[in-house]
């Protein structure tokens, strides 16, 4: 099983034959993904050549769709462009965008957001700003490092790409069913709350891990869903406790701003839902062992 | 980017809300002039990024060119929670009947745009919020349709402004719309948004906050940088395009990936609880690949820091490699020593991910005395602190 991503999936990347979509696309293929396709509307009609494998290159997402069957796409589009490349994905009605590129104007996101929304929300959108997610053994849309872990049973959800990384790492010996990079930016598409969801709902995963960070309020919205609706363990960790009020901490949205969206907040509002949170991402490993009796 | 009221002001008259005339100034001698420009007649207002000035006596009315001059005197200079003031903006004055409330934000929760409105106005929002919510209209805004007529006219009915302001509420709504729109705001607010006894609308005070990431297609945004307020590290910092915030510690931190670093940080204050309470300096982020010549920038700026006693690089490489960060750090010590700059501070490194053993040979064989492998996250943080303490 696994959520929103699995063997089957069948892969396109837009923005597949700039610098970045070239090298993640190589990434994915050896990671087993299978990708079928890419798009470039100036570049429709050749092939790249990815180590011996020919990917054909699209005008549209919808051409790449009709001609391949596609039901995934990866965005690499620089900044200035994203808004119209998550638009014509949205058109396409492709089930699942994942929008790795950072940077991109709040007011763009909130935009492409809308217009998903009118459209019936047939697009499942995961980012911006984000990692991108990986079932292992099976597929990897965005560019998470496939080699860190291995299948397995604990299912991640996180703000954060590097804290992703360091967790499947962490827990390499147990292995995920799918962990999903949500982003950080102030809009994002899938959030905390559908991936538990998902998670809850996926027969292959026993124990879900959940990281956050300062800004907003997510988490907290995340720990009451948990409190009605989730029954699996939940392990979590929130980062940013020394956190500075005013300023932003990378991530676009990792702000402190006055009392709301502190990580002691966020930590509060999870273990009230019964969530165990760890102070460091080693401690939550530890307790993400101890919930699953090893 | 959160704005000072007299740019707010400004983009507030480029785009149609009404305002009053003012002008900045930044010593006392210049408002004398631009007093009897503006009528004989002002308010002096310190212009800070904080709230509550009028409390600390920070805007002061003027009836005459003389008197502007001593006012500003005394609000120049003036610290207003921790923010000197530098600049007063001196405006014309007006009759204020009634005070309102407008903004239009970004809601984080439900990934939209939202207006809020208040008759209530001339107080800080959070406090209407709290004591009487049912005075606070919130009206989700759709990002694509925006603020029609329609729109417009049931945020005001939302709020329950009297019915003979309507039409002009409208006319404010819509320009203030067009403020967060081109400008690329998070946040547009006006407070108050006056009705004179004349009935008529003035914005009197209000704030502004730009979205940096609409740097490309906004320009003019980066003249309204306040460089003087920027910590000069921070400045220098942005100047080399990294990412970094000066914090109050004694261990300085590099590391890749946004929320890594927040929570080596973190890792990093608990450790420092056993070690004569020592914090950490700042938050760095040297992102995805970290060149050579990325990791000497950034070493440069954190050695750069007085307050800085030891140094914890924090990688795990998922992208980057970790072989690539080791050559960073050997060949920015390089580069730093042939600068003529003395490098006498430790530094803790934790490299862990893709090529993790080629990056820690290259350390381990490159035996700098000043640098220091540590296994994990904890025990890096755990020594660098230590480090920092025994300084």
């Amino acid at each position: 099983m696994a959520i929103f991503l699995t063997k089957e999936s069948k892969v396109i990347v837009q923005g597949m034959t700039g610098s970045e979509g070239q090298k993640h696309t190589r990434r994915m293929l050896a990671s087993g993904t299978n990708i079928v396709g890419g798009v470039n509307p100036r570049k429709a009609g050749q092939k790249v050549d990815f180590d011996g494998e020919e990917i054909p290159v699209f005008g549209s997402v919808k051409e790449a769709i009709e001609a391949t069957g596609a039901d995934v796409t990866v965005i690499f589009v620089p900044e200035k462009f994203t808004k119209d490349a998550v638009i014509e994905a949205i058109d396409a009605e492709i089930p699942l965008a994942v929008v790795i590129t950072e940077g991109i104007a709040v007011h763009d996101t909130a935009s492409f957001w809308a217009y998903a929304g009118a459209k019936g929300n047939k697009t499942r959108i995961i980012g911006p700003n984000c990692p991108g997610l990986i079932t292992p053994g099976q597929s990897n849309a965005g560019i998470i490092p496939s080699d860190i872990t291995k299948p397995g049973r604990i299912g991640l959800v996180s703000k954060s790409g590097t804290l992703t990384y360091q967790m499947m790492y962490e827990l390499r010996d147990i292995g995920f069913s799918s962990a999903v990079g949500i982003g950080g930016d102030p809009i994002i598409g899938t959030t905390h709350i559908d991936c538990l969801k998902a998670f809850q709902d996926d027969p292959d995963t026993d124990l879900i891990v959940m990281i956050g960070e300062i800004g907003g309020d997510a988490e907290e919205r995340a720990a009451a869903y948990i409190k009605e609706h989730v029954t699996k363990p939940v392990v979590g960790y929130v980062a940013g406790f020394t956190a500075p009020e005013g300023k932003t901490m990378g991530h676009a949205g990792a702000i402190v701003s006055g009392s709301s969206g502190t990580a002691q907040a966020k930590k509060e509002a999870l273990e009230a839902a019964g969530v165990k949170v760890g102070k460091t991402p080693s401690e939550t490993a530890r307790l993400a062992r101890a919930a699953l009796g090893g | 980017m959160d704005l000072f009221e007299y740019q707010a002001r400004d983009l507030f008259a480029k785009h149609g809300v009404p305002v009053l005339n003012g002008e900045v100034i930044d010593t006392p001698e210049a408002a004398r002039e631009v007093t009897e420009r503006l009528g004989g007649r002002v308010v002096v207002k310190a212009q800070v990024k904080t709230g509550g000035r009028g409390k600390a006596g920070g805007v002061k009315l003027a009836g005459s060119p003389e008197e502007a001059v001593e006012k500003a005197t005394a609000i120049l200079g003036m610290d207003i929670k921790g923010h000197t003031v530098h600049k007063v903006m001196l405006a014309q004055t007006a009759d204020i009947a009634e005070e309102y409330y407008v903004s239009f934000l970004l809601d984080r929760a439900n990934r939209t745009f939202l207006a809020m409105a208040s008759v209530e106005g001339g107080m800080e929002i959070e406090e209407v919020a709290a004591t009487k919510p049912e005075a606070l209209a919130k009206v989700p805004v759709d990002a694509n349709e925006g603020i029609t007529d329609a729109k417009a006219l049931e945020i005001v009915k939302a709020a329950k402004f009297p019915a003979e302001l309507h039409a002009q509420l409208v006319e404010v709504l819509k320009s203030l719309w067009t403020v967060f729109i081109e400008e690329d705001a998070l946040l547009v607010e006006v407070n108050p948004l006056a009705q004179t006894p004349e009935g008529k609308i003035l914005a009197i005070d209000g704030k502004v906050s730009l979205d940096e990431n609409a740097a490309f297609r906004q320009p003019e945004h980066e003249a309204l940088e306040d460089k003087d307020a920027a910590d000069p590290l921070e400045a220098a910092a942005k100047a080399k395009g990294l990412n970094y915030v000066k914090l109050d510690g004694e261990v300085g931190i590099i590391g890749n990936g946004a929320g890594l670093v927040m929570s080596t940080l973190d890792v990093v204050a608990y450790a420092g609880e056993k070690h004569g309470a020592v914090k950490p300096a700042n938050f760095l982020d040297i992102g995805g690949g970290a060149s050579a010549e990325v990791m000497a920038n950034g070493l440069e700026i954190i050695l750069g820091d007085p307050d800085v006693k030891s140094v914890f690089v924090n990688v795990f490489g998922g992208i980057t490699a970790c072989d690539a960060v080791a050559n960073g750090i050997v060949q920015a010590l390089e580069l730093l020593k042939s600068k003529g700059e003395n490098v006498t501070k430790p530094l803790v490194v934790r490299l862990d991910g893709n090529n993790a053993e080629l990056g820690r040979k290259i350390l381990t064989d490159a035996n700098h005395p000043l640098i220091e492998q540590v296994d994990t996250m904890d025990g890096a943080a755990d020594r660098a602190a230590e480090l920092a303490a025994a300084k």
